[in-house]
């Protein structure tokens, strides 16, 4: 995937029509001596929706970590909107930049979890409302009707004041939703949002997810491996494997007719059918 | 025995008196405490190796120096340096320190045991670092630290027994005043009651925290359950120790 934009002139000013949401440039990130990610370059422009499907270890979820500020980069840059993330080039030294930039950065970007992450301390409403309130410098009333809002559309009404713990998985991973949706990121990471829930309340996790994408133009990076989840709400997908991209394609295209052999056998193997057609679920 | 119960009535304001004096004590040590081990225990978490230093060697020098030792150091030997502290100040002085240090250890790891998950859920929401520890971390540390800091409690209120050394006339100094007019056995068999009385009403109120702290988390019943069905014994029996 060749750049397009030149950095430096990207930076900072939103004129350019067409800076990517997120762009990787020369990523590399390595926990002691193991490299997850290698030399990555791609771009996720405005408003679309990627899922990165690979095997387990490939690098997937570091992405949305990197993405987040949950890990440090080792090498090269991320930029969010044309603005450098978490290091920038400066008189030709990549330094890092300071917390309170990268905070403004950040204040952009939502995600949800596979554990959920709720704050077991607070209610429901409270959950919701925190960073609104005291990151966005939101009123209460404001933030409460807001979270009101996002826990109608999530399905969970009757929910506000019930503590995270007696609720259930799927029922918190709804609340993780509108609590990452509370702050209007312009970018949402759904890292394995299902992977901790059990079969028969996926599917209600996901609808809410699909709906989410239908109704907002919210730029959407997703792990998963609900492959027709992947298929119905993405513009494109990305196939990793040992922290490069392998393969990457319109969903139609990459489940129907992928290209190269090490995506052909990993979708063979996740969707356990001879053709690599997604069946329905 | 009647005239030992005599004594016991007619010493009883005096013990009394000391009684008020070893709660002051302990009461004042215990918050001086919390508060040196909050700092302590947060500063020694911190990426700034210069005061992350200076907090252990805090922490290590409390910790590894004798309370007597230290209460005679603030007694005696900061008035010869021009700073005359009044007995209680230096007993509560001594008391903080010294099990602040030790709580110090304590907050440190319980903050340390709240799951990953937590502290990335408030980067994700781009909260501070204040507002992370204030709001999320800490309030979870808190359940998991009660324990440990109730076993502190009830070493320091015990701890206090010392400070007669300084002046103070605490339950301690006045059963020993008992024993002269009664015998050993009594005055000694008096002091002990006390204290575990007050060690065990210590007990319960920890533990009453402990119960409301765990249901803020949503874990266990709340605090008026627990109260009404059941006798403290067994709130007593399930606090306890659970690291």
């Amino acid at each position: 995937m060749p750049t397009t934009t030149d950095p430096h002139a990207a930076a900072g000013d939103g004129t350019a029509a067409a800076v990517p949401a997120i762009r990787f440039e020369n990523v590399e990130k390595r926990f002691g001596d193991n490299v997850v990610l290698k030399d990555l370059n791609f771009e996720v422009a405005k408003g679309d929706r990627v899922t990165l499907i690979g095997p387990s270890g490939s690098g997937k979820t570091t992405i949305l970590r990197l993405v987040m500020t949950l890990e440090s980069l080792s090498e090269g840059y991320i930029y969010i909107d044309g603005e450098p993330l978490t290091h920038e080039l400066r008189d030709g030294k990549r330094v890092a930049r300071s917390e309170k930039a990268q905070k403004q950065i950040r204040k952009r970007i939502g995600m949800v979890f596979q554990q959920f992450n709720l704050f077991p301390n607070m209610t429901v409403l409270e959950n919701i409302i925190e960073a609104p309130v005291h990151v966005l410098g939101q009123s209460k009333a404001e933030a409460t009707k807001r979270a009101m809002e996002l826990l109608e559309s999530v399905g969970l009404p009757g929910k506000a004041n019930a503590h995270p713990l007696q609720l259930s998985g799927g029922q918190q991973q709804r609340v993780a939703i509108a609590r990452a949706l509370a702050m209007d990121p312009d970018i949402l990471l759904l890292d394995e949002v299902t992977s901790a829930l059990d079969p028969e309340i996926v599917g209600e996790v996901l609808g809410i997810l699909r709906h989410i994408a239908e109704t907002t133009d919210i730029t959407m990076l997703i792990v998963t491996h609900e492959m027709q989840f992947a298929r119905d709400v993405s513009n494109r997908v990305m196939m990793f494997d040992g922290g490069r991209v392998v393969e990457e394609a319109t969903p139609d295209v990459m489940f129907t007719n992928p290209q190269h052999e090490r995506t052909q056998a990993f979708l063979h193997a996740v969707l356990g059918s001879g053709d690599g057609h997604i069946g329905t679920h | 025995m009647e005239s030992n119960f005599e004594a016991l009535a007619e010493a009883w304001p005096r013990i009394l008196d000391g009684l008020w004096i070893t709660l002051q004590l302990t009461l004042g040590g215990a918050l001086l405490a919390m508060v040196i081990a909050v700092v302590l225990g947060l500063g020694s978490r911190l990426h700034n190796i210069v005061l992350r230093g200076l907090c252990r060697a805090i922490m290590e020098f409390f910790r590894g120096t004798s309370l007597v030792v230290q209460l005679f150091f603030f007694f005696f030997v900061l008035p010869q340096l021009g700073l005359a502290l009044p007995a209680m100040v230096c007993g509560i002085l001594g008391l903080g320190l010294n099990y602040g240090a030790y709580a110090a250890e304590v907050v440190r790891g319980s903050i340390n045991s709240v799951p990953t998950g937590q502290w990335e859920a408030t980067t994700a929401l781009s909260m501070s670092k204040s507002q992370q520890m204030i709001r999320v971390i800490f309030p979870q540390a808190w359940a998991l630290m009660i324990p440990s800091l109730t076993n502190y409690l009830i070493h320091m209120l015990k701890g206090t027994a010392i400070v007669s050394f300084i002046t103070l006339a605490d339950l301690t100094y006045h059963t020993e005043q008992l024993r002269e007019q009664t015998d050993t056995f009594f005055a000694y068999g008096v002091s002990l009651v006390i204290y575990f009385v007050i060690a065990y009403i210590l007990t319960l109120i920890m533990n009453a925290l402990e119960v409301r702290a765990k249901h803020r988390l949503g874990r266990g019943e709340s605090l008026r359950e627990a109260l009404t069905p059941k006798t403290p014994e067994t709130a007593a029996a399930e606090g306890g120790r659970k690291a």
